[in-house]
């Protein structure tokens, strides 16, 4: 059978004869790695262009149609010491780099105004006081509003738009304030100006979007940045199928391109990376990944098979199926459905803020204008007053507050290793009390690990590991690892569902079961560990025994430890079989555990915990914890998680140690303790600006120089986030 | 006072220019990668014998 590697799926017409083709890159961190790919690159025949994007870290190349092979150029990476994987950007990514460069571009409006008309409003400032001419005056204030109006116009969609649809749906969130306060300190601003009067806010005004254009770039910017990183590390996974397109012939083509209905082939040692029905052939499936059950499940004829199976010994055929098809998945996805609704119930901190917020600041503004005419002034000089309340409270403060901190806790948490893929993930991460997690692939890694290398010899194990090179078996692979096996015994034979043998200087060497090595009577007290697979091996008539199983995170006691230092409840819910469950469980030193626990039965633990007020931080990793993730009030999953379970996580931790989920706890308690803090900052200015609001005294200089005091105060205080998780356990 | 009428269009006109630029800058991709950019102003130049022909 041949096969071979197609990337058409990825590759794009740019026109002009060229074809273009992103790539996501592992490793790239400087201007010399930059450099490095840039020339390599560039240097094969054909290449047009050739550009390392180092913040999403990707490569965007074009060449010449014609011969060239896109392959070529992951090898040329690879040969140059980078991974390398076609990229396709995910609509969710596209939607949010428009979003990013709308609101950049509101700025860039906003900024411009506000520059503009200050440099208009410092000499009618000072002009009040000096000689300036009233008609001098008028001239100003007009060609301020010429300048302000548009831009307000423009730059203040964002907010604009957020408030109509808050309003259609009859909420309000925080930009219902701030598109009242504009709108009227524009309008006042008008009218004032028709009058002749002294004061206009339009300088007001158009800093208030300014400043809060680059709380929510910030923002904007933090999420867009997550979403290219997720979006690299799923292309870096390089999810491939052999895929028939003939009786006998194979492409390995990314999942992508596969349609329900192809024909995939999954070979031993493979991951599943597709959903279907086993065709033909036989052989025994690894289904942890998807139900945390680590026994070995048989595939025949007529078997599902779900995307992240491990196929353990013989060749499967497997016809593709839609999602929705199997029965386990739709069961999931309506459980996920319900408790995803649940959870978007969720109010965040700033949306609760400006609920209360809101209506005290209009009820204010209104009393002020009542309290006024009532003391005898006239409507105008009321409605004057009333206005100035209203801008001298618009919550400049208060809408950086928020995101200020979060982008930068954000960056703390990106270099702990932790993603975020919900944007109020922070504050509910920092209310969590109780952690559930769940143990295979979370407490335990998802690689297997020999688990008793130390008590063999070591020119045995090497030679053990340089055999199992010659096996596909899951097992013999975690061997060949342990062992560090570089070169393969040429001469090896592997007897399917048996093991590997090698006659090396006339003495024969066996890996495989213990009957197939002759090892039975060594097996004995080895075997106690349940979740262990037990793996012989002979060289004449010396018999070792090795226990591979899947082994406990390096740090997971360290973890574990910290969390109960922090007064955090901890749980085990387990899909797994009991004894592998207690094993783990004894291990850790976690008093409550549960095995053998289904989806819906993890739902209802966790909402059990809810009506007890826990908020419940669940970790997982399987399609089977997908449910109880989105149920949980917040939740986490390793990189090597389902799909399913890391689109549904609201925060995804990268690498082999279990300390992420300690230092995510810490950054956004931290972060919490600081958004609070800069919301009473807000609060606390407004408390001394609205008395002098009131009694009328307010001009535009006052309004301009505390909204940017306070603003300025609250960035200060968010940076503050930045030495978030520096000791972690 | 006349001096006026020249000043404040002169101001207005420079300070569009500004936001044109910015807004160029911003369509033709300029802020698309920030870190690479801070490296690549202090980066060495390719030799000229190596560099093939770009577009």
């Amino acid at each position: 059978m041949q096969v071979t590697r197609d990337f058409s799926h990825y590759v794009r017409d740019a026109g002009e004869g060229l074809r273009h083709i992103d790539l996501a890159v592992e490793g790239v961190h400087c201007a010399g790695c930059m450099a490095k790919i840039e020339r390599g690159l560039s240097a094969i025949p054909d290449v047009t262009l050739a550009r390392v994007n180092l913040t999403d870290r990707r490569v965007a190349l074009e060449w010449k149609a014609g011969t060239l092979d896109p392959g070529r150029f992951i090898d040329r990476l690879e040969e140059l010491g980078y991974k390398a994987y076609p990229f396709e950007t995910e609509s969710a990514e596209v939607a949010e780099v428009a979003e990013s460069r709308f609101l950049l571009r509101c700025l860039g409006v906003a900024a411009f105004a506000t520059m503009n008309v200050m440099m208009l409003s410092i000499p009618v400032w000072s002009g009040n006081v000096s000689d300036m001419l009233p008609e001098q005056r008028d001239f100003f204030h007009w060609l301020s509003a010429l300048i302000a109006l548009p831009a307000a116009a423009y730059a203040g969609q964002p907010f604009f738009r957020s408030a109509w649809r808050a309003l259609s749906a009859k909420t309000t969130n925080m930009d219902v304030p701030i598109s009242i306060g504009v709108i009227l300190a524009l309008g006042m601003s008008v009218v004032e100006t028709i009058h002749h009067a002294e004061h206009a806010y339009f300088d007001a005004a158009i800093m208030l979007l300014t400043f809060l254009l680059v709380g929510r770039f910030l923002d904007q910017n933090m999420r867009r940045r997550t979403r290219a990183v997720a979006g690299n590390l799923a292309a870096l996974k390089a999810e491939t199928a052999a895929k028939f397109i003939g009786p006998d012939e194979i492409s390995q083509v990314p999942v992508a391109a596969i349609n329900p209905g192809d024909i995939v082939l999954l070979r031993p040692g493979e991951r599943c990376a597709v959903d279907g029905t086993v065709i033909e052939g036989r052989s025994e499936i690894d289904q942890s990944l998807i139900t945390g059950e680590t026994l070995y499940v048989t595939a025949e004829q007529g078997t599902p098979v779900y995307a992240g199976s491990m196929n353990i010994s013989g060749s499967l055929r497997v016809r593709v199926s839609a999602a929705s098809e199997a029965t386990l998945l739709a069961e999931i996805t309506r459980l996920l459905d319900n408790a995803l609704q649940a959870r978007s119930r969720y109010m965040r901190l700033a949306d609760r803020a400006s609920r209360l917020y809101a209506p005290v600041v209009h009820a204010t503004a209104l009393l002020t204008i009542l309290g006024w005419v009532l003391a005898g002034a006239s409507w105008h000089d009321a409605i004057v007053t009333g206005v100035a309340v209203l801008i001298i409270t618009c919550p400049c403060a208060l809408g950086l507050a928020i995101p200020t901190v979060q982008t930068v806790a954000s960056g703390a948490m990106f270099k702990a290793g932790v993603l975020l893929n919900a944007g109020d993930a922070i504050e509910r991460l920092a209310e969590a009390d109780h952690v559930i997690f769940d143990k295979t692939g979370t407490l335990t890694l998802p690689e297997l690990e020999v688990m008793n290398a130390a008590a063999i010899p070591a020119d045995i194990f090497e030679l053990a590991g340089r055999l199992a090179l010659s096996s596909h078996h899951p097992v013999a692979a975690a061997v060949a690892q342990a062992a560090g096996a570089k070169s393969p015994i040429l001469s090896a034979v592997e007897e399917a569902g048996q093991g590997v043998r090698a006659t090396i200087d006339g003495i024969e060497l066996r890996l495989g079961r213990p009957s197939f090595c002759g090892a039975e009577t060594l097996v004995g007290s080895a075997a106690l560990d349940p979740e262990a697979s037990i793996v012989a091996f002979s060289k004449g008539s010396d018999k070792f025994i090795l226990s591979v199983r899947q082994g406990l995170r390096p740090d997971a006691k360290a973890v574990i430890a910290a969390l109960k230092a922090r007064n955090i409840g901890i749980e085990i819910l387990s899909g797994d079989r009991e004894p592998a469950v207690k094993a783990a469980a004894h291990a850790l030193d976690i008093p409550e555990w549960r095995a053998g626990v289904t989806p819906a039965d993890k739902i209802v633990r966790i909402e059990e915990l809810k009506r007890r007020g826990a908020k419940v931080l669940m970790v997982g990793d399987g399609m089977n914890d997908a449910p109880s993730l989105a149920a949980a009030h917040v939740s986490m999953s390793p990189i090597s998680a389902a799909h399913l379970s890391q689109a549904t996580a609201d925060l995804v931790f990268l690498g082999r140690p279990l300390a992420p989920v300690v230092a995510a706890i810490d950054a956004s308690r931290k972060a919490l303790h600081l958004m609070r803090q800069n919301l009473w900052l807000a609060i606390g200015y407004n408390v001394l600006a609205v008395p002098v609001a009131i009694s009328g005294v307010v001009t535009p200089l006052i309004a301009a120089a505390a909204m940017s005091g306070s603003s300025i105060l609250v960035m200060l205080n968010s940076l503050r986030a930045r030495g978030a998780s520096r000791e972690i356990v | 006072m006349e001096i006026l009428v020249i000043l404040v269009p002169l101001a207005l006109m420079l300070g569009g220019a500004g936001l044109v630029a910015f807004l160029w800058s911003l369509r033709s991709g300029q802020y698309d990668d920030l870190d690479g950019a801070a490296w690549r102003a202090i980066a060495d130049d390719e030799p000229p014998q190596e560099a093939p022909a770009k577009r």
